[in-house]
């Protein structure tokens, strides 16, 4: 959606202020439609079939001018439904970049049952703790190496047993995908892909099956529109380009541009035409390198590509701690939305089931910090007062240095959430070890019946702190 | 409403009309069609019930009707008609409008693809030169230029006239480092010369970033003038050009990088930096009257960049053409999306012309080395999947810090891990198309063995 203004919106609404989606008027419906806060299916009136005919245009309208610049594909069923694509903007400070491309790891139709299994596990069950939420892998993308459907149809079968996560069926022959599909196709997986050689088999499947579609056409755009807009008339909707992906040289400026000029094509130039979803592979960089850590290396570098630049969905390798994680932080990191401050409540929050003789921290209300130290704190079954400064969101070190926290501030604090130390058995507190040049002035404030302890400067270190430190001496 | 018709009646009125596409199709009997229903076609409950034939005829018989100016607008809820009937099979409920037959053509259709470049991006990156050999006053091999950019980095829009270079961070004294890093200076470390010849010689440092942290007063509280000896022995030891940091207190820094501007003068040293903490005129003026470069460095806000920008050569007297911007690095998982959005920002804004932010880039990449996933041994949440190896998470952290903000703008990277620095300079000159390496075949990927 290209749109701003909630006024333009509201000509499509109902008008009515009837209040059923939760808002007191259209027009503050409207504003949450801008904010992408509210989906039009919230507006009950608009699809009722009694008021068909007198809302129909304005429906039809209103789809129209939401539809995101890039086309939005589902794959997965239920809550294991991921979106593909729906971006609006070319740079993230603009708007936000809204669904992050899901990362479908790969597993192959000739490995070893066992082998399958433990692999399928560990990328199913992968999980880091990060600002408050776990992270998690979207997909896994099973490879025909064997060429052969039965093999094929029985890996994805195993794949299935093992894990929920929705599939990309990886094959260029349609014979193979059809057996993928055989098995798999009612948990709504993507096939890969119809290329020039099967288009026409691969389409059957995509309409057949009712599934997702990729078209791959290698470094040709014209092609590759060639082939989209084939599909499209064919009636398919449901479609993912492949632009491919080369993982080094000369051709690997390439693949940047031609990423840079799709999103562009859709975002900027609104070419409704061939605003289809794009797919990145940076498991080629496996194909690239013989040394493990290189090609792993070279994959983060190309995720890292077109995470910034333009790609909706991935197809990985690497599932090595040195791999996943960078990767995963980055796709975080970029696919936060800037509108949103992050933030927790100022005040004190508990941890675990504190009591009198529980340590009170001190730190601040920036979300990132704030849940670095409470994950620390929780999950090393420390029971405390976690008390959050207001500073505006701004992390220990900076604000530090820019006075958003300040002794008087954390005593003010504890003081309006009625924790004071000095009336605790301990009689202290626990400052984040970069504010260690506050303790003595807040001991000062409690005229030295408490005092301030300054922890360690990485709350990773908390527990080992603790032991040391905790309960305090005399 | 209810305008009723009989088939006869209306057979008779297609007959006058000679209505070719009813042609073929008899209907038994003298049924009586009362077509509660709109002109927008037939849906699927519809065509269940009626039967797919007669449901066509009923749209011709709407359409003609509609044509005959009977009011059918509002007629034809299929759903309606058929629910009072019976109840329908609740797939079939479900069901989207009649699909058209699916058809596969013959070949594909033929289709061009083109797309434009930004044409709001105007204005050119101020290049600015690091380093100044003999010729020019100054005593390096040879000089650096940054900057210079007509496009987003790595856009097709505009070739870029530079590549990103990197400068290696060498400390007047040993400091605490990762273990990822520190095994690759600990042989140099007393020794600030030796440490900046291994990082040039072996580690292919572009530049070197001679860090006088010594003259902090909670440190060693070195004098200035003792301090800048290091500065010397570093322009002796290696002929690249070099950065000059002090040690961030905000009073003594004023003291130590003036005098340090006043040993590297001519050299077109970066002098890293001037901030709006601390006195940046005083540095300001210093850069300016001893030919070197300012670090302009604020907190990952435009706007105090501009402000800084602006009065480093209003007040300062800095030429444009020695200006160089740090913005700030908030590292990967620790804020990168602050640092990486606020930089992007800036160098859109240079691009289409504001000429307070139209500098190049630097990033203090090293910064990556504080986040914990870089260097902790094990994660403190036990719940956590396995860190695996820190030996191999602390370089792709740097890393990853440095290349996404080469992608926001970044041209000058301060890096420490030679592993690291290796990366960032091969990938970013991959982007520009500079390496020449032969590209497998990646049509089939599915099937490579790993």
């Amino acid at each position: 959606m290209k749109e701003s203004s909630p006024l333009n919106l509201y000509k499509f609404l109902p008008q009515t202020n009837c209040g059923e989606c939760g808002e007191q008027t259209c027009m503050a419906f409207a504003a949450g439609l801008i904010a992408r806060e509210r989906t039009i299916d919230e507006c009950k009136p608009l699809f009722d079939p009694k008021k068909q005919k007198k809302y129909a245009k304005k429906l039809a309208s209103l789809k129209e001018v939401i539809a995101p610049e890039v086309a939005l594909v589902y794959t997965g069923t239920g809550d294991q439904q991921k979106k593909v694509g729906g971006e609006d903007v070319m740079y993230r400070h603009q708007m936000t970049f809204f669904n992050w491309p899901p990362f479908a790891y790969d597993v192959t139709d000739d490995m070893e049952l066992s082998a399958l299994v433990e692999r399928t596990k560990a990328i199913a069950e992968w999980r880091k703790f990060y600002i408050g939420n776990w992270e998690e892998v979207e997909m896994i993308a099973v490879r025909s190496v064997t060429g052969d459907p039965a093999k094929f149809a029985a890996c994805v079968k195993k794949v299935q047993e093992t894990t929920k996560k929705p599939l990309v069926l990886c094959s260029f022959d349609p014979k193979v995908l059809k057996a993928g599909l055989e098995v798999a196709a009612e948990n709504r997986p993507i096939i890969y892909a119809a290329t020039k050689d099967n288009w026409k088999e691969v389409a059957q499947l995509a309409y057949d099956y009712k599934v997702p579609v990729t078209v791959s056409v290698p470094f040709d755009l014209d092609g590759l529109k060639s082939m989209a807009t084939t599909f499209k008339e064919m009636g398919i909707d449901d479609i993912i380009l492949d632009p491919g992906t080369a993982p080094n040289g000369e051709k690997l400026q390439e693949t940047l541009h031609n990423f840079i000029k799709l999103r562009r094509a859709a975002t900027e130039e609104g070419q409704k035409d061939f605003n289809f979803p794009v797919m990145a592979l940076p498991i080629t960089a496996w194909m690239a390198n013989d040394d493990p850590v290189r090609a792993a290396y070279w994959e983060s570098l190309l995720t890292a590509t077109f995470v910034c630049r333009g790609a909706d969905i991935m197809i990985k390798h690497s599932i090595e701690p040195h791999s996943v994680m960078p990767d995963m932080h980055m796709r975080f990191n970029i696919y936060t939305d800037p509108r949103t401050p992050v933030q927790v409540k100022p005040g004190a929050h508990v941890v675990g089931k504190p009591t009198d003789e529980s340590p009170i921290f001190i730190t601040t209300n920036f979300a990132l910090t704030y849940y670095t130290v409470e994950s620390d704190l929780s999950s090393n079954s420390i029971d405390a007062y976690l008390v959050a400064i207001n500073t505006d969101g701004i992390g220990v070190q900076a604000s530090v240095a820019g006075g958003q926290i300040t002794p008087g501030k954390i005593k003010e604090t504890l003081d309006e959430e009625g924790l004071n130390p000095a009336e605790r058995p301990h009689k202290a507190i626990i400052l984040p070890g970069m504010c260690a040049k506050f303790t003595g002035e807040i001991d000062e404030l409690y005229k030295y019946e408490a005092k301030a302890m300054a922890g360690p400067e990485d709350s990773g270190r908390i527990p080992g702190w603790m032991e040391k430190n905790w309960p305090p001496k005399k | 409403m209810g305008e009723k018709m009989n088939i006869s009646d209306l057979n008779k009125k297609l007959a006058e009309m000679d209505v070719k596409s009813l042609e073929g199709v008899t209907i038994e009997g003298d049924i009586e069609l009362e077509i509660d229903a709109g002109a927008g076609g037939v849906g699927p409950l519809f065509a269940y019930y009626f039967g797919e034939e007669v449901a066509k005829v009923a749209v011709q018989l709407v359409n003609m009707a509609k044509a005959f100016g009977y009011p059918v607008d509002s007629l034809l809820q299929p759903v309606a008609v058929a629910q009072a009937i019976s109840p329908a099979p609740e797939e079939l409920a479900k069901a989207a409008p009649e699909v058209p037959a699916f058809k596969i053509p013959d070949t594909l259709k033929s289709a061009k693809f083109a797309v434009g470049t930004d044409k709001t991006w105007k204005t050119q990156i101020q290049e600015v030169q690091l380093g100044a050999t003999k010729a020019d006053g100054g005593s390096r091999g040879h000089v650096i230029k940054i900057g210079g950019e007509k496009a987003m980095p790595f856009f097709y829009d505009a070739a870029m006239p530079n590549r990103p270079v990197v400068t290696v961070d060498v400390f007047d004294m040993p400091i605490g480092m990762a273990k990822a890093v520190k095994m690759h200076y600990e042989d140099v470390m007393s020794d600030p010369a030796d440490w900046a010849k291994k990082a040039v010689k072996e580690f292919g440092a572009d530049l070197v970033t001679t860090h006088l942290i010594s003259t902090d007063p909670l440190i060693k509280d070195t004098s200035a003038k003792e301090a800048v000896k290091v500065v010397e022995d570093v322009l002796q030891a290696v002929d690249v050009p070099i950065c000059i940091g002090g040690s961030g207190n905000p009073d003594k820094d004023v003291e130590v990088l003036t005098k340090a501007c006043e040993v590297a003068q001519g050299e077109r040293a970066l002098i890293a930096s001037a901030s709006l903490n601390l006195d940046w005129e005083a540095i300001g003026k210093s850069c300016a009257e001893n030919g070197n470069v300012c670090l302009a460095w604020t907190q990952l806000e435009i706007n105090a960049q501009k402000e800084l920008d602006r009065k480093l050569m209003k007040v300062a007297g800095v030429p444009r053409d020695s200006i160089v911007m740090d913005p700030t690095t908030a590292a990967l998982a620790y804020g990168l999306d602050f640092a990486y959005s606020n930089m992007e920002r800036i160098r859109l804004g240079g691009l289409k012309g504001d000429e307070e932010l139209n500098f190049p880039m630097s990033s203090g990449t090293t910064n990556a080395w504080g986040v914990r996933e870089a260097w902790m041994v094990k994660s403190p949440n036990v719940e956590d999947s396995d860190w695996g190896d820190r030996m191999l998470r602390g370089p792709i952290w740097e890393i990853l810090t440095g290349f996404s903000l080469a992608l926001a703008g970044v041209d000058l990277f301060m890096m420490m891990n030679p592993i690291s620095v290796a990366y960032l300079q091969e990938i970013t000159q991959s982007l520009m198309g500079l390496v020449k390496a032969e590209t497998p075949d990646t049509t089939n990927w599915i099937s490579v063995g790993v």
